[in-house]
């Protein structure tokens, strides 16, 4: 008798509990069920359809022939080749460059840090439109300084077209997109080297291992999560690269620096085919989802 | 121990003095910007670049201002499109006629504004909720969280477009604000900084008789104002940066926001460094004052939103 009174008291306060739970959830699942989940949820739903702007056209099932189509596109192969570029090249340097930043500077005096922290941050906050602007300024044929300190240094016989020439964009696009990348991860790598605990950097040093050995074998093992959520940050923020192109290039010349975000922009909003573009959408997640499980995956068995 | 600390100061004179130079290289866009707002155009039109302007002028702050007026503010009557004659909104009350790039800064700071306290309130309800209380669908709904911050943000433009217009709200500042606060990073971070609170000062608020909204308001929110003002500023910076977005959601010259109205400028007059610089200088100097004056809370946002991420 007693232990059902019991229960059923337990049962109407977790009720009560869940309520007023979900009463301090509402305001914010409204938005984000409104604005992320039925958003995504209807870019699944389109990628089945031929489906393009305008007020008095239908969209037609067409079954999964927008995906067949993405297989036999050139320019969207071409895309997703640059995007894994991009990705390939930029991820690890921008991993290694702010582990080396982030051990030199963390166990500086506490302003002269902050205003390293801070420089390093500058080209993320200054905003991509005002970084990108200037660096098209920086790269220009005529009135660039790249050109004038190039060939002011005998490295360069003649103005090189950067942003032009096939053989140079994807890798300007590269240099800047490093620059606006490193700040997060040595504002992390800073606060995640000044948490490992310096008794065991000390035992270390008393049994003789060197400042390298005791990176290695103490510091670095440690800041193992910091480095996976660094991999995963960068990874997909690599992958949505689209301010830089969309400002610099335009993906030209000749596609040569189309990236799948780009060119979701352009199929979307260029030629107006949303269905198409939601399925390269459902693609590119599909890849950042697969590779984020593979980066968590190996870096677990670590 | 003597050769230990020299060999050690060895390596960190040379990590330093190539690090200094890195700082330089990393500043430089920005002092370009700067610097370049204020050239000559001759300057500017030069091979050889000026790497400290000779002259200052305020020519192309001048011609920046110049371009095209805007309104300072423009209230329309919500979702009147629908039944005025034009088919356009119905402005009940419109403010001096101004710079559109003034104008573009008043959006822009509306925008970063509504975003940053809309995005505050619920997340810091809805993380308090996650982080304290047990209830049905809970793990479900952390883990939805969680997935959604995984997925690129961008794929989800396309159709929010179509939504948003259905809504009549395309066009709007709306449109970039909702959905800014929907993005469920911030929940994710008050949940990190509300898993902090102890539970014995709610039971002994809850038996001093305190109700859930007194407990939230008097326990929970003082608790967690570390959390609310590093997301606050982290919010803020990432709406008044969030160019993509804007790109797809606004496309009237009033409407435009900072970022917005400088690629239209190069859009336009691709060559005009000195104008494109001034509209650069505009949009970066208030953003990079703010980030420089709440640095602290910034930097402790970045790091309690990495915990377990």
């Amino acid at each position: 008798m007693k232990a059902s009174a019991g229960t059923a008291r337990s049962r109407v306060l977790a009720r009560r509990e869940t309520r007023s739970a979900y009463l301090f959830l509402l305001p914010s699942l409204i938005f984000f069920v409104g604005f992320v989940i039925v958003p995504m949820v209807m870019c699944v739903i389109t990628s089945f359809f031929d489906s393009t702007m305008g007020k008095d056209t239908v969209d037609v099932f067409i079954g999964v022939q927008n995906y067949v189509e993405l297989w036999k596109d050139s320019i969207f192969l071409r895309s997703l080749k640059n995007t894994f570029l991009i990705v390939i090249v930029s991820v690890p340097l921008t991993c290694i460059f702010s582990l080396w930043v982030a051990s030199v500077i963390y166990n500086l005096r506490g302003p002269v840090l902050s205003t390293f922290r801070c420089i390093f941050y500058l080209p993320v906050v200054t905003g991509s439109v005002a970084v990108t602007v200037v660096w098209k300024w920086m790269f220009n044929n005529y009135y660039g300084i790249f050109n004038y300190v190039g060939k002011g240094l005998g490295l360069l016989d003649k103005n090189i077209n950067w942003l032009g020439d096939e053989r140079f964009a994807l890798w300007c696009i590269i240099l800047i997109l490093l620059t606006t990348s490193v700040g997060q991860p040595i504002v992390l790598y800073v606060s995640a080297l000044g948490n490992v605990d310096p008794s065991l950097v000390e035992a270390a040093e008393v049994d003789g291992a060197n400042n390298f050995q005791a990176f290695w074998k103490i510091k670095w093992p440690s800041i193992m999560p910091t480095t996976l959520y660094i991999l995963v940050i960068t990874t997909i923020n690599s992958f949505q690269c689209f301010a830089l192109i969309q400002l610099l290039t335009s993906g030209g010349p000749n596609h040569s620096t189309d990236t799948v975000m780009y060119y979701i922009y352009y199929t979307a909003f260029k030629m107006y085919r949303y269905g198409y573009a939601n399925a390269m959408g459902v693609v590119l997640a599909i890849f950042i989802a697969v590779l984020s499980a593979v980066q968590f995956k190996l870096a677990k068995e670590k | 121990m003597e050769s230990g600390v020299k060999r050690m100061s060895a390596y960190k004179i040379i990590a330093l003095v190539i690090l200094v130079i890195l700082a330089i290289l990393f500043a430089f866009p920005l002092y370009w910007i700067v610097t370049g707002a204020f050239k000559t155009q001759a300057s500017i039109n030069s091979t050889t670049p000026e790497w400290f302007p000779s002259v200052w002028v305020l020519d192309n702050f001048r011609k920046l201002f110049s371009r095209q007026m805007a309104p300072l503010w423009e209230f329309a009557v919500p979702f009147s499109s629908h039944f005025s004659s034009t088919g356009e909104d119905i402005i009940f009350s419109a403010g001096p006629m101004v710079p559109a790039a003034i104008r573009w800064l008043v959006n822009t700071v509306f925008m970063a504004v509504a975003a940053m306290v809309l995005t505050c309130i619920t997340a810091a309800m809805a993380g308090y909720a996650l982080a304290k209380k047990r209830f049905k669908g809970r793990a479900l709904l952390f883990s939805l969280i969680v997935c959604a911050m995984a997925l690129p943000k961008q794929v989800i433009l396309i159709p929010l477009l179509r939504e948003m217009s259905s809504l009549s709200l395309y066009n709007t500042i709306w449109a970039v604000i909702l959905p800014t606060v929907g993005w469920p990073f911030g929940v994710f971070l008050m949940k990190q900084f509300s898993e902090g609170i102890p539970g014995e000062l709610m039971e002994s608020a809850r038996i001093d008789g305190a109700g859930e909204i007194k407990t939230f308001t008097n326990i929970v929110i003082p608790m967690v104002k570390p959390g609310i003002g590093a997301l606050a500023i982290f919010t803020f910076i990432n709406s008044w940066n969030d160019y993509f977005m804007q790109l797809i959601m606004l496309s009237s010259t009033s409407k435009l926001t900072i970022s917005l109205g400088i690629a239209k400028l190069q859009a336009e007059n691709s060559t005009d460094f000195g104008l494109i610089m001034a509209g650069a200088t505009l949009a970066a100097i208030p953003i990079i004052v703010i980030f420089i004056a709440f640095q602290k809370y910034f930097t402790q946002g970045i790091t309690m939103g990495a915990v377990k991420g």
